[in-house]
C-alpha cells in the first residue's frame, strides 16, 4: 500500500516571488501529496533541516533571483552531509537551459521553466517515487 | 413633474430611436444567439463580456460624453493637451551587476533616447543587506544593481547630472535608506536636492500583499513612509515619495479588478496615515504617483486605467477633502505585464509587449516600461532592451496614436467597461473595510489569499485550455524555442564589491558613523523625523546593512503569515 509522497516547498534566498511556489504547493496537495510550505527568505540550512525534521520525500526549491548555481547545490550538500541523499531535490523558476543541465550534472533532479503544466510535475514526482519504491522493496 | 418629452420635442425624437435601437438589438440577438456568436466570453478578470455594445449600455450613465480630459474626474487623462503637449516617458527599468556595469547602461540607453533613468535594485540590497552580508551570497547583482553605501550610489550616477534627469528607484524596504543614498550623492554634485527629480517606489503595503521585499513590520515601515512625505514636502518637493503599485500585485496574480482596488486601496491608506500625522493632504498628495501592470486583455487595461483615475479623484476629493487639483489627479508609470512573457516562442514576447504598450497608452500612461522579449529567461541583453524601447518609439512617432486624447473615449464597450470597473473596486473596497482595512487584511494574510487564490484559477484555466497562451498550450512548436542569446551574469560583482565594502569601512570615520547610527537609533526610539538621521548616517558612508540594523534594533522584523 502506497502512502502519500511528502513535499517540501521552499523559497530559498532572498527572491519574493512566491505565485509559482503556492500554486505548486496547492496543485501537489490536490493531486494527493502532503505538502509543507516553508514561507519565503529560507536560508539552505533552514530549508535543509525542515527537510529532515518532516522526514520529506522531495524538496522543491523556487528561485527566481538567478541565484540557483549557489542555492540548489547547497541545499543538496546540506541534505547530503545529514545522510540523505534518498530525498529528491526538484524545483523551477527563471533558470536558463544549460544551468539546470549543469545542475543535473550535480545530482539535482529535473528542473522546470515557466509555462509547465503541474501536471508534468505531479507525474514526474510521482514516477520518480515509484521508482525508488521498486528499488527499496 | 413634467416628463422631459414635453419639455423638448428632440428628446422625444431621441427616446424613439433609442426604442427603435431596442428592437434592433433584440432582432440582432434574436439572429445570431444560436451559435453564430460565441457563447460567453470574458475580460481577464472574469466579467462577461457581450458581444455587441450600444448606446443602449450606457442608459443611466453618462459615461464620458460631458467630460473633457484635464478636468475633474479626469476619467479622460489628467492633461488638458494629452501627448499633444507632452509625449509619455520611455523609462527602462535597468541594474545589474557592478554599479559601474549599471551607470554603462544608463549612459546608453539616455544616448538611445530613454528619457528618464529606472534603477533595479538586486536582491540584497531589496532587503536591505550588504553585498558582503552572508545572507547575500548568491544573489549580488543578479537581478539588478548591488548599492551598499553611498560610494556605490555615487558610482551609480558618475558622470549623469542629477538635476536634470528624473531617476526612478524601485526600492520598497529600505527605500527610506536609498533615497538618502541618492540625497547624498545630489549633495556631493552639487546639485540642490530642491531640483531633483524621480520616484521612489516605497509602496510598502504591496510588498507585504504581494512582493515580499520588506524589512520592518507594518506600522513602523508606515511611519517611515510618513517621515518620507513630510521631509520630501519640505526639502524635495519635485520628489514622487510613493509609487502605489498595482504591478507586483497584479504579477502575483491578482485579477484586473482586484489590482485596481488593491492598489487604491492602498493609496487610501497611506492618505489616511498622512492625514493622522497632521498634514495637509494637499502639501503631501500631489507627489503620489501609481504604477499599473498592462496586461494582454486589451480594452480591460484601457478601461482599468480610466476607472482608476476617476477614483483616485473622487476618493480625494469627497473622502479626503482635497482641493488642489494637483492632490486629485492620478499620475501613474505602467509597464507591461512580465507575467505573460512565455518562455516557449519567446519572439512571440514582442508582438505581445507591443499590445500592451499601446493599451497603456491608450490608457493615457506618464511612463511606460516595455519588457524585454528575454525576460522570462534571464535579465535582458541589449538588443533585446533596444527592441522594447524601439517599440514605444515606433508607437509615439509612426502610428498616429498619441495624436488625439482618449481617442478610445465614447466607445460604447469602453466606457461600459470602464463604469463596471469602477463599480466592482468600490464592491471590493467595501469587503476590505469588511476585514477592518488594509493593514487587518494583510496580517490575517486575506489579501495574500486572494491573490493566490486568483493565480491557481489562472493556472487551472491554462492547464484545461479555457485560457489558451499562445506557444505555451496552443500552437506550440516541438523544437526547443531557445534562439536567443542571454545575459550571463558572474560573480565578479559579488568579489568586487566585498572588496570595495572592506575598503570603505577601514577609510571611513568610522566614529562618525557609529555616533550617527546611534543618533538614528535614538530618534527611532521617539517620534522625530528620521529622514535627516539616515541622511547623515549615508553621508558618512555608513553602509545600507549597518542603517537597516540600527532600524530594526528599535522596530523588530517583520514575520509573515505562511500559506498557500
Amino acid at each position: 500500500m502506497s502512502r502519500p509522497i511528502r513535499v517540501l516547498v521552499a523559497k530559498p534566498g532572498l527572491d519574493g516571488h512566491d505565485r509559482g511556489a503556492k500554486v505548486v504547493a496547492a496543485a501537489l496537495r490536490d493531486a494527493g501529496m502532503e505538502v509543507i510550505y516553508t514561507g519565503l527568505h529560507q536560508t539552505p540550512e533552514m530549508i535543509a533541516s525542515a527537510a529532515v525534521q518532516e522526514d520529506v520525500d522531495v524538496v522543491g526549491l523556487s528561485i527566481l533571483s538567478g541565484a540557483h548555481m549557489t542555492l540548489f547545490p547547497r541545499v543538496l550538500q546540506l541534505l547530503r552531509e545529514q545522510g540523505r541523499d534518498d530525498v529528491l531535490i526538484t524545483g523551477g523558476g527563471i533558470i536558463p537551459l544549460e544551468d539546470m543541465e549543469a545542475l543535473e550534472q550535480q545530482g539535482i533532479g529535473t528542473l522546470f521553466g515557466p509555462g509547465t503544466p503541474t501536471t508534468a510535475l505531479i507525474d514526474y514526482i510521482r514516477e520518480w517515487f515509484a521508482a525508488r519504491q521498486a528499488q527499496g522493496a | 413633474m413634467t416628463t422631459p418629452t414635453e419639455l423638448d420635442p428632440t428628446l422625444a425624437a431621441m427616446r424613439d430611436e433609442l426604442d427603435r435601437l431596442r428592437a434592433e438589438v433584440e432582432a440582432w440577438r434574436a439572429r445570431f444567439a444560436k451559435g453564430e456568436v460565441r457563447d460567453l466570453a470574458y475580460t481577464n478578470s472574469a466579467t462577461e463580456v457581450a458581444p455587441l455594445y450600444t448606446a443602449l449600455d450606457l442608459e443611466g450613465s453618462a459615461g464620458t460624453a460631458f467630460e473633457v480630459p484635464g478636468q475633474y474626474p479626469f476619467t479622460r487623462g489628467i492633461h488638458p493637451t494629452g501627448y499633444r503637449g507632452k509625449l509619455w516617458t520611455m523609462r527602462q527599468f535597468a541594474g545589474f551587476g557592478s554599479a559601474k556595469e549599471t551607470n554603462a547602461r544608463y549612459k546608453f540607453l539616455l544616448k538611445e533616447g530613454t528619457t528618464g533613468l529606472s534603477v533595479a535594485f538586486d536582491f540584497p540590497t531589496l532587503m536591505g543587506y550588504d553585498s558582503d552580508h552572508p545572507r547575500s551570497e548568491g544573489e549580488v547583482g543578479k537581478c539588478g544593481v548591488a548599492i551598499s553605501s553611498l560610494a556605490d550610489m555615487e558610482q551609480l550616477v558618475e558622470g549623469i547630472p542629477l538635476g536634470e534627469v528624473s531617476t526612478s528607484m524601485t526600492i520598497n524596504g529600505p527605500a527610506i535608506i536609498l533615497w538618502c543614498f541618492y540625497l547624498a550623492a545630489a549633495e556631493k554634485q552639487g546639485v540642490p536636492l530642491a531640483q531633483l527629480r524621480g520616484t521612489v517606489q516605497n509602496d510598502i503595503l504591496k510588498e507585504y500583499m504581494a512582493q515580499h521585499a520588506w524589512c520592518f513590520p507594518i506600522e513602523p515601515a508606515l511611519r517611515l513612509i510618513v517621515d518620507m512625505f513630510e521631509f520630501g514636502a519640505k526639502e524635495v518637493p519635485q520628489w514622487n515619495t510613493v509609487s502605489i503599485s498595482g504591478y507586483h500585485i497584479r504579477e502575483a496574480g491578482a485579477t484586473a479588478a482586484q489590482e485596481l482596488a488593491f492598489t487604491l486601496a492602498d493609496g487610501f491608506t497611506y492618505v489616511e496615515r498622512g492625514i493622522a500625522r497632521g498634514l495637509d493632504v494637499d502639501d503631501f498628495a500631489p507627489r503620489l504617483s501609481f504604477f499599473w501592470d498592462i496586461h494582454n486583455d486589451f480594452f480591460e487595461e484601457i478601461a482599468k486605467l480610466r476607472a482608476a483615475r476617476r477614483i483616485w479623484a473622487r476618493h480625494m476629493k469627497e473622502r479626503y477633502g482635497a482641493t488642489s487639483s494637483r492632490s486629485l489627479i492620478m499620475r501613474f508609470h505602467s509597464q507591461t505585464a512580465g507575467v505573460t512573457l512565455t518562455a516557449q516562442q519567446p519572439m512571440n514576447n514582442v508582438v505581445r509587449v507591443a499590445y500592451q504598450a499601446l493599451a497603456a497608452v491608450l490608457g493615457g500612461t506618464q511612463s511606460l516600461h516595455t519588457n524585454s522579449m528575454d525576460e522570462t529567461l534571464a535579465l535582458p541583453t541589449e538588443q533585446a532592451v533596444e527592441v522594447a524601447l524601439r517599440t514605444q518609439q515606433v508607437l509615439a512617432y509612426e502610428t498616429g496614436v498619441p495624436n488625439v486624447i482618449d481617442p478610445l473615449g465614447g466607445s460604447y464597450y469602453i466606457e461600459k467597461l470602464t463604469d463596471e470597473m469602477e463599480a466592482e473596486a468600490e464592491r471590493l473596497f467595501e469587503e476590505i473595510a469588511g476585514q477592518g482595512g488594509v493593514v487587518p487584511g494583510l496580517e490575517t494574510g486575506w489579501f495574500q489569499k486572494k491573490i493566490a487564490e486568483s493565480a491557481a484559477r489562472q493556472q487551472w484555466e491554462i492547464e484545461q485550455y479555457r485560457r489558451l497562451i499562445v506557444g505555451v498550450n496552443a500552437f506550440t512548436t516541438e523544437e526547443c524555442a531557445l534562439e536567443i542569446p542571454l545575459l550571463k551574469i558572474d560573480e565578479q560583482a559579488a568579489k568586487d564589491q566585498a572588496a570595495a565594502l572592506s575598503r570603505l569601512r577601514q577609510t571611513r570615520d568610522n566614529a562618525r558613523c557609529t555616533a550617527a547610527l546611534d543618533r538614528l537609533r535614538e530618534a527611532a526610539r521617539g517620534t522625530e523625523n528620521v529622514v535627516p538621521f539616515i541622511l547623515e548616517c549615508a553621508r558618512c558612508y555608513c553602509t545600507l546593512y549597518e542603517i537597516r540594523a540600527a532600524l530594526e534594533d528599535v522596530f523588530g522584523a517583520y514575520r509573515e503569515p505562511v500559506f498557500f
